[in-house]
């Protein structure tokens, strides 16, 4: 017999996790107790937040595709977590967060640090559950991780009373195989297939869609052997990116209010429009009213609930995209289209010549942020992961970022959650020290979480932190200048000297303004082999285009 | 808008009826009715659902809520797909019972299911349009009190979820 606490961490073990995310507190002592035997066999990371601590496991979970571990005490520490949930939920992060509980008898009696955390976190968690007996633990967790990684990951939280974890019971891990209730992978309908084959053999000008299901579902290779047979132009979410290299053939660009011209516009020339693996959010397809109404829809896609959701499917495949796609790819004849091909390069070159020029190679006045990720992607390796904040530094980098490789990006999407990235970049480096992880963030979104610099100095992880500093909430700003006459409400910060914050947490800092000292400045953080703070003053009222306004068609999208 | 009643067939555990109640909130759609109970299988409840939404809106419901991983299986049906029933009760003084209110109560197949010194409760089933209907003529004999059932529901088209678990692989 062991006691309740214990068998928390070695069910933790028992699934091979790596590190927990953590911060300790009366509810969850038991637990951190328990964790001062095993530190040889699970390593614990202390962040400075619990939104550090999630953000972190999400970050780990998005680069390494396993589940990220997450620990806190309940109440305060609890609800701490509730953006990370948010986040993970919409983003399909696979998570198993451990909240404390106040002791069963006191359930319901407003005792010290009690929160109703399975009533609060209900809508952002895909399962959770309170366990109240020591039995029910192993159990409970065992659940837990099946739910978060299989069909469409998510994150799950268990609540543990302290009592459960004080008991003592038996520990015999039996690790969850299914769930009677759910059924996370169906069997491909041929039909379906087939359907989907013939409108894709017949199409003039097929066009393919691809989300981070592919990068979910595994199946980047896949997606590449349909490319090669097909010759089909091939577009990325946000999400997307880094499924396809940006250096292959068929890869034509980026979705999305802020992505690449001709992926937008197009959108509403193709007759076949093929989407893996994605959801159709608003982001990508603006007014819907407006969008791909003269194409045939193809939608593969395991959640059938998002199969219809926002755009109607001619034929829908639901399932496995690494099922459905080598389907897919041996159902259909090989072809090629270089005149409609032709047409993404040519619309590729307006923008080119509108925007990648000025934005990418200033001369004079103040930086360009898109400067800064043109020589990051000079000097890094092609392994290395971009993580970013949200705002222009987000969307510039990942519009420039040279995407080679799956999993190298790491962004809050669907939620947009400001202060995600230093602690999901921490996450993202711990899963490998020796990979470059850069992360972009702004002036603004830094300061929600900066307290996370503590724990990168505490882990020694070698972060490269990119503070594009443009002295704004400059995306709000945007929509200011665009939308709102010009009136700057509440944009623009007073800010502190990041680079002695950065220095107190023991950071290599630099601060750069002018252009001439850019270059060597970032040659020498990505050389620099432990945490780096590049800051980086920028022009303070740049822009990002293209833009699809809020309420507009794709082809509406404008390049100034 | 159309009728549609929801039968969802769940794991019992805690909270199930809490996360399907939010999909509906959510997207600010009212509940006209719902019902839990047990199952004709062990262990598993089934909850009917009574909204009135869209022809799009009640496929999107369906599927979220299918999506729960303690959901076991959602239908969903128009009115005529089920056979339904709504059971109501009426709370009248006893001294409002005259020959008038029994030959509406005969009328109606209602019965009077608790008779006590001060007030007699009459007991009657169907459609809301029909308990509905008794309701208005028994407030002018003093009404005192009123309360009706959600819908419980079978289906007619044939379905069986002992079958859907049985093909589980
Ligand atoms: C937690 C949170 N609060 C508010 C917002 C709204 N928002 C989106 S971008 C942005 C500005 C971000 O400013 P900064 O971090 O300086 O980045 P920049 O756009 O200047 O590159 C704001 C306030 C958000 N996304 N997240
Ligand atoms: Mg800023």
């Amino acid at each position: 017999m062991i006691r309740g606490a214990d068998i928390v961490v070695k069910s933790l073990i028992a699934e091979n996790s790596e590190y927990i995310f953590g911060y300790p507190g009366g509810a969850i002592m038991p637990v951190y107790d328990a964790l001062y035997d095993y530190s040889d066999q699970i390593k614990h990371v202390l962040t400075r937040h619990e939104q550090g601590a999630i953000h972190a496991a999400q970050g780990y979970a998005r680069v390494s595709g396993k589940v990220g571990v997450v620990l806190v005490t309940s109440g305060p520490g609890a609800t701490n977590l509730i953006t990370g949930l948010a986040d993970a939920q919409i983003d399909s992060t696979p998570l198993v967060c451990i909240t404390g509980q106040v002791a069963a008898h006191l359930l319901g009696s407003d005792a010290f640090q009690e929160t109703d955390v399975v009533g609060l976190s209900m809508p952002g968690t895909k399962w959770n559950i309170q366990v109240r007996k020591v039995e029910d633990i192993a159990p409970a967790i065992a659940k837990a991780f099946h739910i978060a990684r299989t069909g469409r990951p998510g994150p799950v939280l268990v609540d543990i009373t302290k009592n459960a974890q004080v008991e003592f019971g038996d520990f015999n891990y039996v690790p969850c195989l299914g769930v009677r209730s759910y059924r996370p992978y169906v069997t491909i309908d041929k039909k379906a297939i087939l359907d989907a084959a013939s409108l894709i053999n017949e199409a003039k000008k097929p066009y393919l869609l691809f989300g981070q299901g592919v990068v979910l579902a595994k199946a980047e290779a896949e997606l590449r052997a349909f490319l090669d047979k097909t010759g089909i132009p091939a577009a990325c979410t946000l999400l997307g990116s880094g499924a396809l290299p940006q250096d292959h053939p068929m890869y034509v660009g980026k979705l999305g209010m802020h992505g690449n011209y001709a992926p937008n516009l197009l959108t509403n020339q193709c007759d076949v429009l093929i989407a893996v693996g994605m959801r159709f959010d608003d982001r990508v397809t603006g007014d819907l009213k407006r969008y791909a109404k003269q194409a045939k829809v193809i939608h593969l896609e395991l959640d059938p609930a998002e199969i219809d959701k926002n755009v109607k499917a001619t034929v829908a495949i639901q399932g496995d995209c690494k099922d459905s796609l080598s389907q897919l790819t041996e159902a259909v004849k090989p072809s090629f289209h270089p005149e409609w091909m032709k047409r993404f390069r040519e619309l590729e070159n307006e923008e080119k010549k509108a925007v990648y020029a000025n934005d990418l190679h200033g001369t004079h006045g103040g930086l360009h942020m898109g400067e800064v990720i043109r020589l990051i992607n000079q000097f890094k390796e092609d392994d290395a992961i971009l993580v970013t904040d949200v705002g222009q530094h987000q969307m510039i980098a990942w519009r420039y970022f040279d995407f080679k490789q799956t999993r190298t990006q790491v962004t809050s999407g669907g939620l947009g959650t400001m202060g995600f990235a230093l602690p999901a970049a921490l996450g993202a480096q711990l899963h490998d020290y020796n990979r470059q992880v850069i992360c972009v963030v702004g002036d603004g979104g830094i300061q929600m979480t900066i307290q996370e610099l503590g724990t990168i100095m505490q882990t020694k992880a070698p972060v490269k932190v990119v503070l594009l500093n443009n002295n704004y909430l400059g995306m709000v700003r945007q929509w200011q200048q665009l939308f709102f006459d010009k009136r700057y409400s509440f944009t623009e910060l007073e800010n502190p000297d990041f680079i002695k914050i950065a220095e107190a947490y023991s950071f290599k800092a630099t601060k750069v303004t002018d252009r001439d000292e850019l270059e060597s400045a970032v040659a020498e953080m990505l050389l620099h082999k432990g945490p780096y703070f590049l800051e980086v003053v920028v022009e303070k009222e740049d822009n990002v285009f293209p833009m699809i306004a809020t309420g507009c068609s794709v082809e509406e999208v404008r390049l100034s | 808008m159309n009728r549609y009643t929801i039968l969802v067939y769940t794991e019992n555990f805690i909270g199930i009826l809490n996360r399907i109640t939010i999909i509906f909130t959510r997207r600010g759609i009212n509940i006209d009715a719902l019902t839990a109970s047990e199952s004709r299988l062990d262990g598993i409840h089934k909850i009917t659902i009574e909204v009135t939404v869209t022809p799009e809106q009640i496929i999107h419901l369906v599927k979220q809520i299918d999506k729960i991983v303690d959901v076991i299986k959602t239908y969903h049906f128009t009115d005529s797909e089920v056979v339904y029933q709504e059971i109501a009760l009426y709370k009248l003084p006893t001294e409002s019972l005259d020959p008038g209110l029994e030959k509406v109560i005969r009328q109606f197949n209602a019965h009077i299911i608790a008779a006590e010194k001060e007030f007699v409760v009459i007991e009657f089933t169907g459609h809301k349009e029909d308990t509905q209907a008794l309701l208005e003529i028994l407030k002018p004999f003093n009404l005192l009190e009123f309360s009706r059932s959600g819908r419980v529901a079978i289906a007619k088209p044939k379905f069986s979820v002992q079958e859907y678990l049985n093909n589980q692989t």
